[in-house]
């Protein structure tokens, strides 16, 4: 369920993010609580709590005394506007560097993504 | 909530535990990971107060545990060879024990795990399987309710359906009712989710203490040409290496500063995790 190798708290915090990115969870939703994650995920609740600490320093969840924890209005926004700012270093820094040890030139990498991308491909 | 100061348990000329200073938080829940013959079952049974110390100190809120009914009512030992009773007892005369032993011991709960289980109070100690027999040593210690309740391997010889009910049982009612769990297991990588601190004896001491998910991060492995990988290991804790032909493994310990890792970026060094296991296996001298 987890990779064994990373910090599990911050698999949790990065799957909820998601779920935000994606619209799965929305502006001012209820998050399950931290022992819920924790017994579904088989997890010390310790460690669903910290995650739920990084989602709140982050902005991305609130926390309301007594009811549980939220999503925070236009988190969708801003994990979206941080993961742009990532992509080109993380995604496409990576796969420039990779065209050049197989010796794809970068016209041809060009071209695919007009191909991928035009109008009337359905994507 | 339980501490040992300068803890050491012989056995004529071995000494199992060294010294040992150990301090558990109440409401957590720690588990135990050792090497076989580290001091593992002599530190939960001397914690337990079933053996006296050699030297030093155990202590549950500041009273000592050895021959101490009140410190020890509040304390439940699982122990790995069961320890429950007889072979011709029942185990629903056992659970009726239980209870008249300790106020906290909840026999509705016990039932209910019984049930999950597929055990029943009619069958005897003596006619369940290994796997069967630490079932039962669930349901005792988790009904116990005790707030230091221990386990030395409680799965042993489990399958697996049966160690899922364990984790899904010990989480829901260490939700409900919070206490202090300490659990020995040799299932690292299975387990280790369940801990909130993992504690390591090696060879009768406390090797290290620290949050489970703190260790993920505290081994790098470097792969690359053994020679760029030795130059740049230089200096580093070195935890353990492989070779295969010209490529070279090494697991260092401790975070890597940006700039390092920047460096073996730039000498097309591969950097990756280490899992808990395999941090265990180099802190404890390797293979």
């Amino acid at each position: 369920m987890f990779d064994d190798r990373s910090p599990i708290y911050r698999q949790i915090a990065d799957r909820i993010k998601d779920d935000v990115l994606r619209g799965v969870l929305t502006d001012d939703q209820q998050v399950m609580s931290t022992n819920q994650y924790a017994a579904y995920y088989r997890i010390n609740p310790a460690t669903a709590a910290k995650a739920f600490q990084q989602l709140v320093d982050e902005g991305v969840i609130y926390k309301r005394r007594g009811v549980g924890m939220f999503v925070s209005a236009g988190a969708q926004r801003r994990l979206r506007d941080r993961r742009r700012e990532r992509f080109f270093g993380e995604v496409l820094e990576p796969m420039i560097a990779e065209a050049r040890t197989l010796g794809i030139p970068v016209a041809d990498i060009v071209a695919r993504i007009h191909q991928l991308t035009s109008p009337g491909d359905g994507r | 909530m339980i501490t040992t100061t300068d803890l050491c348990v012989r056995y004529g000329e071995t000494t199992a535990l060294d010294a040992l200073d150990l301090d558990l938080t109440p409401g957590r829940i720690y588990g135990l990971l050792g090497r076989n013959g580290a001091g593992k079952t002599t530190l939960l049974a001397t914690l337990a107060g079933f053996r006296k110390p050699s030297a030093g100190r155990v202590l549950l809120d500041g009273e000592p545990v050895f021959e101490n009914p009140r410190a020890t009512s509040r304390i439940c030992l699982i122990r790995e060879d069961g320890g429950l009773g007889d072979g011709i007892d029942r185990l629903g005369d056992i659970l009726d024990m239980a209870r008249a032993l300790r106020k906290t011991h909840d026999q509705g709960y016990a039932a209910a795990l019984l049930d999950r289980f597929g055990l029943s109070r009619r069958q005897t100690l003596g006619s369940l399987s290994r796997g069967q027999r630490s079932a039962f040593g669930i349901v005792v210690g988790l009904a116990s309710r005790a707030p230091l309740t221990m386990f030395d391997e409680a799965h042993l010889g489990m399958d697996a359906p049966g160690r899922r009910i364990f984790a899904d049982e010990l989480l829901a009612d260490y939700v409900a009712h919070p206490r202090t769990f300490l659990l020995s297991t040799h299932l690292i990588e299975e387990q280790s989710p369940l801990f909130e601190q993992v504690l390591i004896l090696h060879r009768g001491r406390l090797l290290l203490r620290e949050d489970v998910d703190d260790l993920r991060t505290r081994g790098v492995a470097v792969t690359g040409p053994a020679a760029l990988v030795d130059d740049f290991v230089t200096g580093l804790t070195v935890l353990g290496e492989r070779s295969l032909g010209p490529t070279k493994e090494v697991t260092v310990y401790g975070a890597l500063a940006e700039p390092d890792r920047e460096a073996a970026r730039l000498h097309g060094l591969q950097l990756g995790p280490v899992a808990v296991q395999d941090l265990f296996i180099h802190l404890t001298g390797g293979v």
